[in-house]
């Protein structure tokens, strides 16, 4: 663990946006503690296929790359030049207006000049004009140009594991040049060299082994949902009944194992399984399955070539079970993945039906290609149809605001369904400012597989900027819980709150739909999933 | 500031070429800088801006990942951004069109502060909008302006937007705003580079030097027209012997003409291979120009290749016994 | 992994190929227009022509190279004396004197507008506002 400051006012200290005198290429990288994840497990590694595996550490000044570690990278730079047009396109045309400069997070946290996005661009560019361009090869330094060395090289790595991908830069700019796509390509190349971080490394090894990230094995997978049957029964007294690998079922449903795993993110699954048999009655038929057990995808960060074969179990699993579409859980990066690539990736989807609501009747006409369908879809509809009976007050404990996090905001485009729910479900919902939420939100910090322990201050750093919203409304409205609908929210906002805003829980969006859905046969309901006792309840 | 001050003294010396050269070698000097420099950096930016727009469109898009800055079109009841996260083939040239001609994702700037509490504001920070539009309108309006010089008739519209330009109808000859609109516009970009510490830090060499370039030009325009006054028939005569493919050298137009011509020469020369190509780019983002409904239509990627998965019945494989024994279902006993 | 084997083939194709020409040609066209616009037809160079009178006088007030570039600031600086400073009379330097006007003195000479001042005007678009009063009337009385 790092040595995070106890007080989170010295990590505001020493903050400093402007950037020193000294030329950033005569600053040499330093990794510090705190600000970087692990190195990967060679075993995950070689489980994965992916090669260079070996221990390593980034501290040392050895990283036991490959002789021709050079080569690697300038050919695999081409070569992701020749593919992504985006990538070649975002290399030639920054003006480096600075429009980006202080609008991520991390450099927001931590002032760092490095993390301002056109810099961390810039990283890669200069060695891209060296290597790539007739000016930069003539004019070398005064044109911007620098060599590749080793350097150079712990630098990309440092700060491109500082990047969480959250695009928010991309909105600002003029040319819409996204730093997450520049950062992908630099993780593909680390990993050609066997650069990854564990937590991430290790993730996508179980992931392709198990099934999810969390390497819950099959009988484990079921023995943990059937634990959130017996939590319900305790706290509703309704059973509820889900099915696993259920051929037969018309409704695949994938979300992210994080929320099978830890808190507050279980409290969302048991939300799930409440929403799905309240619907039974009504002819929803829906199964769970211990082979897709991961809405998320790991991969994503990793390369564009993992992220497919990691993602492709899901339409393999919706084809071997016979079901008409799948349904997928709360969760951010998976939604960029599935919105914007899966059907491109491992379509086309022709043996699914184009998702239909069999409760409301409503076509899904936006997923009618991918035959994918988010549980804030479904469920906006649900609601939109009267089709859910719903106690309101059950949530009057809570004053609520709505973190969007970033790949469903500026990935897919999702506002309006989750806060439909939220403002149907509970009766205090209070927006943070608005260059923080929508398509302008910042990242929970932890996004892009950097969720990690170790790197502590990066997270706290990089969450400020939120958190500090966040502390806005809970000044200003006394907020005390914060809704999300992505599950990496759901693991990295509870210490984040706690840093900064200490008294602000962390909530899905499902579990506050869970809690106020009158089951049918439900006793008297005195608790909510979390066990607190419901407003009115109080002893 | 070394970046700064080596492209000022670029930008002077290639002054200082032009001018003592058309002013003392006479006319194979002028003939170089008037005609044949000029039809060279014409070459070099046609070609050059094609080479290059055709060197991205060798690039394929693999995946369709606009940033979606808005709603999107999901239930019929929620009202989508149509522009901010458009659907349709219309709603992508309206956030087009927004983009290049109004800058559209610019207008969002905000400066992030930092202050006691702690407490992180972001106010609305407009100016680098508003620079970088008159930047580009006065830029535009000068250049259509300048057809006067290289048609004949001279179309109405150029009369027109002249006219219009000239509205103040101050001095002789008028003062026409778009080119000191220009050149205040391209001072206030030089001036925040070299005094705001975080675009100082990021900036190189090519940022400077284009902007001293065009410094450069508008300001020997302005000279031209109101102070060291040319033959503005001779440098018509030029500029059409050019367009016509008669190119002459018209007796004494002046020194400062053809610095301001080999400036403009420079610049079009140097266009393709710099950041100025974010002309063209802008066309060709990824992130702007395509529509927001990746669920609905497939995007096809064209190196799409089969990859390594770890398939069902490997799973079962391996997790057979335990999933018998948990009762779930198995393909094979 | 399979990554290199795919990428040769495709080397040298262009995707969007229809959109991409389509707009690389309005490009082009748009920025040839001056060449398309004139159709490789050298344009005339106007050539001013004097009148009879002017031809006899040899010289203007000035020599012909700076009445050629500073005509318009000489007669405004002569409107500026003569409305404000009822200074009607100007001496040039070789001491010969004028009068201040342009429709009495400039134009008796130059009597030909059409030949002689429109000529460049339009060819240089320029529309001077002294038309605006002193329209086609050489002679005032």
């Amino acid at each position: 663990m790092s040595d995070l400051p106890k007080n989170s006012n010295e990590l505001i200290e020493k903050i400093d946006y402007n950037p020193s005198k000294k030329g950033w290429m005569d600053v040499p990288v330093e990794i510090r503690k705190g600000m970087y994840c692990y190195a990967s497990n060679p075993k995950s590694v070689e489980y994965i296929g992916l090669p260079n595996a070996r221990p390593w550490n980034p501290l040392d000044d050895d990283w036991k790359l490959p002789v021709n570690w050079k080569e690697i990278v300038h050919n695999a730079f081409k070569e992701r030049l020749d593919r992504f047009r985006s990538f070649k396109v975002f290399m030639d045309i920054c003006v480096r207006c600075g429009a980006c400069a202080d609008k991520c997070h991390f450099f927001i946290g931590t002032g760092d000049p490095k993390n301002m996005p056109v810099l961390r661009a810039e990283l890669l560019r200069s060695v891209y004009r060296n290597d790539f361009t007739t000016a930069g090869k003539i004019f070398g330094k005064v044109a911007g140009a620098r060599e590749l060395t080793m350097d150079v090289l712990k630098e990309w790595w440092y700060y491109f594991f500082q990047c969480t991908e959250c695009r928010r830069c991309s909105v600002f700019c003029p040319y819409g040049i996204d730093t997450a796509e520049i950062t992908i390509m630099a993780r593909e190349i680390f990993n050609l060299l066997g650069l990854n971080i564990d937590w991430i490394a290790t993730p996508t090894a179980n992931c392709y082994r198990t099934g999810n990230h969390l390497g819950i094995q099959p009988h484990a997978f079921k023995e943990m949902i059937e634990f959130f049957v017996d939590d319900i029964e305790e706290k509703t007294g309704v059973v509820v009944e889900p099915s696993f690998n259920r051929k037969g079922a018309d409704i695949l449903f994938i979300t992210p194992s994080g929320d099978v795993f830890a808190d507050p993110g279980t409290y969302t699954a048991m939300g799930y399984l409440m929403l799905f048999h309240y619907l039974k009655e009504q002819g929803l038929n829906v199964t769970w399955s211990t082979y897709a057990s991961e809405g998320g995808n790991f991969g994503f960060f990793t390369s564009h070539e993992l992220m497919k074969r990691l993602n492709a179990k899901m339409y393999a699993e919706a084809k071997r079970l016979g079901v008409k579409w799948i349904l997928g859980g709360e969760c951010g990066h998976m939604w960029r993945v599935i919105n914007q690539y899966m059907d491109t990736m491992n379509g086309p989807a022709d043996f699914l039906e184009d998702p239909v609501s069999p409760i409301t009747g409503t076509k899904f006409e936006n997923a009618k290609s991918t035959k994918m369908v988010h549980i804030s879809e479904f469920t906006a509809d649900l609601i939109y149809h009267g089709k859910l009976k719903l106690d309101k007050s059950r949530n009057d404990n809570l004053k609520v605001t709505f973190h969007d996090s970033c790949n469903t905001s500026r990935g897919m485009g999702m506002f309006d369904e989750p806060r439909y729910i939220i403002n149907n479900v509970c009766n205090h919902f209070y927006e943070m400012p608005k260059n923080t939420i929508r398509e302008q939100t910042f990242c929970c910090g932890s996004g892009s597989g950097l969720n990690a322990g170790e790197d502590m201050e990066l997270r706290m750093c990089g969450g400020l900027p939120r958190a500090n919203a966040v502390k806005y409304v809970h000044e200003k409205f006394g907020v005390n819980m914060l809704a999300c609908v992505c599950a990496i929210d759901r693991a990295a906002l509870p210490p984040l709150m706690d840093y900064w805003v200490p008294g602000v829980g962390v909530t899905g969006i499902t579990e506050m739909v869970a809690n106020a859905l009158i089951m049918p046969g439900e006793k008297e309901r005195t608790v909510n999933l979390r066990d607190e006792p419901l407003p009115g309840m109080e002893e | 500031m070394i970046k700064c001050m080596f492209s000022l003294t670029v930008v002077i010396i290639l002054a200082v070429l032009a001018f003592v050269g058309a002013e003392t070698a006479g006319f194979k000097a002028q003939f170089l800088f008037g005609i044949a420099i000029p039809y060279a950096a014409l070459l070099i930016f046609v070609i050059g801006v094609l080479n290059r727009v055709i060197g991205w469109a060798r690039s394929p898009v693999p995946f369709a990942i606009p940033s979606t800055c808005g709603q999107q079109k999901s239930l019929p009841w929620i009202k989508p951004a149509n522009l901010d996260n458009p659907t349709t083939t219309g709603g992508v040239f309206g956030r087009m069109f927004l983009e290049v001609f109004l800058f559209r994702s610019l207008f969002r700037n905000t400066k992030t502060q930092l202050s006691e509490g702690p407490k992180i504001s972001f106010n609305l920070e407009i100016f680098l909008w508003l620079a970088a539009i008159a930047f580009h309108a006065s830029f535009f309006t000068v250049l259509a302006r300048h057809l006067r010089l290289f048609t004949e008739p001279v179309p109405s519209v150029i009369q027109l937007l002249e006219k219009v330009d000239g509205m103040l109808q101050v001095g002789v000859p008028g003062i026409l705003l778009s080119g000191f609109v220009l050149l205040a516009a391209v001072s206030y970009l030089l001036l925040r580079r070299i005094i705001e510490p975080q675009v100082n830090y990021i900036s190189l060499t090519q940022d400077y030097f284009p902007l001293f370039l065009i410094i450069g030009i508008a300001a020997s325009g302005i000279l031209m027209r109101h102070i060291f006054k040319i033959d503005v028939i001779g440098a018509k005569q030029l500029a059409m012997g050019l367009v016509t493919f008669h190119p002459t050298i018209p007796e004494g137009i002046g020194g400062i003409f053809y610095v301001h011509v080999f400036f403009v020469s420079v610049l079009l020369a140097y266009f393709p291979f710099s950041k100025l190509m974010h002309m063209g780019g802008i066309f060709m983002s990824p992130t702007r120009n395509l529509p927001g409904n990746t669920r609905a239509v497939r995007h096809v990627n064209p190196w799409n290749y089969p990859v390594h998965t770890h398939t069902y019945e490997e799973y079962e494989e391996e997790f057979r016994g335990k999933m018998i024994e948990a009762g779930l279902p198995v393909e094979k006993e | 992994m399979s990554q290199n084997n795919h990428h040769d083939k495709e080397e040298k194709k262009m995707y969007n190929k229809g959109e991409v020409i389509t707009g690389l040609v309005l490009f082009a066209v748009i920025f040839a227009f001056p060449f398309w616009y004139n159709m490789g037809k050298a344009a005339p160079v106007p050539e001013p022509v004097l009148t009879e009178q002017a031809k006899a006088a040899k010289e203007c007030i000035k020599p012909k190279a700076l009445m050629k570039t500073d005509h318009m600031q000489i007669l405004n600086d002569w409107r500026n004396s003569v409305a404000r400073d009822r200074n009607r009379i100007y001496v040039n330097s070789s001491n010969k004197e004028f009068d201040m006007s342009l429709s009495n003195n400039c134009l008796d000479c130059h009597s030909n507008k059409a030949e002689f001042c429109d000529k460049c005007h339009t060819y240089a678009s320029v529309s001077p506002y002294c038309w605006d009063c002193h329209i086609d009337k050489p002679k005032e009385k």
